[in-house]
């Protein structure tokens, strides 16, 4: 049995004056895990969390059972932010280039990533010049670099079109069979059912826990979204 | 740090400008021109005005571009969330930095050497000291401009902000550099802030250059201006967190 990728415990993250972790705990496996919630639920601070980019107040974060954020880490974890964290004056390939330099990977893993993300018929073009979905594919191909053990991913399916989000859902599956562990955030419930694990968050804190068929079995209804809508009105209920 | 993370820095740096070529139009025939229009606003008065004006905006350039430059460069960096990336990768932060001083710098050396070959050998500019030192007190300025543009970046959300940064941090230096009033003439208040700023080493390295030529003199400017450019970075690292609330 393999030790959970991601271990979180207690985590409390403020910032501002507001407590967007109130001390949150959870676990992520091998496989792709969705993190479902509403926008503002704090899916990006505890994604920011995991990567060691997000001043924590108190609580632990273990990563493949490293401290998050340590030195051992930052070339076994990828990490996509939700804006295209890519230079928009290179072209795709001198991006790739210029970030598997950095991550020390070899040359040749940057034409693996432009396949990875489809993105061969564009990969000298200036990433200005690209839409919208080729920049976030740019994106998540420097992530893709030096076949990382964690995938972070915040809403990579974002404004992409049904035939895209499906792609790029395969490619996280065939990361995961890879063996690594794929965590995906996402405030499209109907992506859920594409998930093998699924963590349902709201207000800073994990509601439901588990296989989208086990979530759907607990709560008794046909999807998802029902679910999620369920679980926040009962919790609101017994309030 | 890493030597290969700092020089994949610097490429990465200089391939994005040199792919924006009317900035690199601008940064190049720029400072050309603008000594140009000096030397031919003096042309018909008596006296060497040109060799007392000349070198002054000579150090200028290099520190306002680089500046302006930077400033805006690494906002970007840090809005658009390439540098929260690097950071969550095994990049140091001196790397990050260097890496733009080093690219900053040749850039410098490429500007100082057009500025200066259309200053002593189209207009006449009359140099004492050694011709390529001038090239260096260029480039430190250019460093130092790079250096304080990576430190208010810290402090900028917009890329508005940034440039307004430019008048805020860079004209006062240049008003209180001695090029309008010798320092010494100052009010004493003015004299001594006049002291503590760097661009008034960088412009007194140029004049010493063209007027007493003493080498000594100038490389101690060039170790004051390294300095405070040092002192840049060293802050400017301060404010690159890996981790941010």
């Amino acid at each position: 049995m393999m030790k959970n990728v991601v271990e979180v415990r207690d985590l409390v993250v403020v910032r501002g004056e507001r407590e967007v972790l109130p001390g949150i705990s959870l676990d992520v496996p091998a496989g792709v895990t969705g993190l479902l919630g509403p926008s503002g639920c704090g899916k990006t601070t505890l994604l920011r969390c995991l990567v060691g980019a997000q001043r924590v107040r108190s609580g632990t974060v273990e990563v493949l059972g490293e401290p998050a954020g340590s030195p051992p880490l930052r070339t076994r974890v990828g990490y996509v932010t939700q804006a295209a964290s890519v230079y928009d004056d290179l072209t795709v390939a001198e991006n790739l280039a210029f970030f598997a330099r950095v991550l020390g990977v070899d040359r040749a893993q940057v034409d693996e990533a432009v396949a990875a993300v489809d993105l061969g018929d564009h990969r000298d073009q200036v990433v200005a010049k690209l839409s919208g979905g080729q920049r976030s594919r740019a994106s998540l191909a420097v992530a893709l670099l030096g076949t990382p053990d964690l995938l972070v991913l915040d809403e990579p399916t974002v404004g992409l079109d049904p035939v895209l989000r499906r792609d790029l859902w395969d490619l996280f599956h065939r990361i995961a069979d890879r063996g690594a562990a794929v965590l995906v955030s996402s405030h499209v419930m109907d992506e859920a059912e594409r998930c093998h694990r699924l963590l349902l968050m709201r207000e800073g804190r994990i509601i439901a826990d588990g296989s989208p068929d086990e979530i759907r079995r607990s709560t008794g209804v046909q999807d998802v979204e029902q679910a999620f809508l369920r679980l926040v009105e009962g919790r609101g209920g017994a309030r | 740090m890493n030597p290969q993370i700092t020089l994949a820095v610097a490429g990465r740096v200089l391939t994005q400008i040199r792919r924006d070529h009317r900035t690199v139009a601008m940064l190049l025939v720029v400072p050309c021109l603008l000594i140009t229009l000096l030397w031919w606003m003096f042309a018909d008065l008596p006296g060497d005005l040109f060799d007392t004006f000349g070198p002054g905006l000579l150090a200028m350039f290099p520190f306002i571009v680089m500046f302006l430059v930077t400033s805006v460069t690494t906002l970007r960096e840090r809005s658009s969330g390439t540098l929260e990336r690097l950071l969550t990768m095994p990049l140091g932060k001196l790397d990050f930095l260097l890496g733009y001083a080093i690219a900053f710098g040749l850039l410098a050396a490429v500007q100082a050497t057009l500025a200066v070959t259309v200053s002593v050998g189209l207009l006449g500019l009359d140099v004492t000291g050694p011709v390529w030192l001038l090239g260096v007190v260029a480039v430190a300025d250019a460093v130092l401009g790079a250096a304080l543009g990576l430190l208010v970046s810290a402090f900028a959300t917009t890329e508005f902000q940034a440039v307004q940064f430019m008048p805020a941090f860079v004209l006062p230096q240049i008003l209180l550099c001695g090029l309008f009033v010798p320092r010494e003439a100052m009010p004493s208040l003015l004299e001594a802030v006049s002291n503590v700023l760097p661009m008034s080493y960088a412009v007194d390295a140029m004049q010493e250059l063209v007027g007493a030529a003493d080498t000594v003199e100038v490389w101690g400017d060039v170790l004051v201006v390294g300095a405070f450019a040092l002192g840049a970075l060293a802050l400017g690292a301060a404010t690159l967190r890996r981790r941010t609330p």
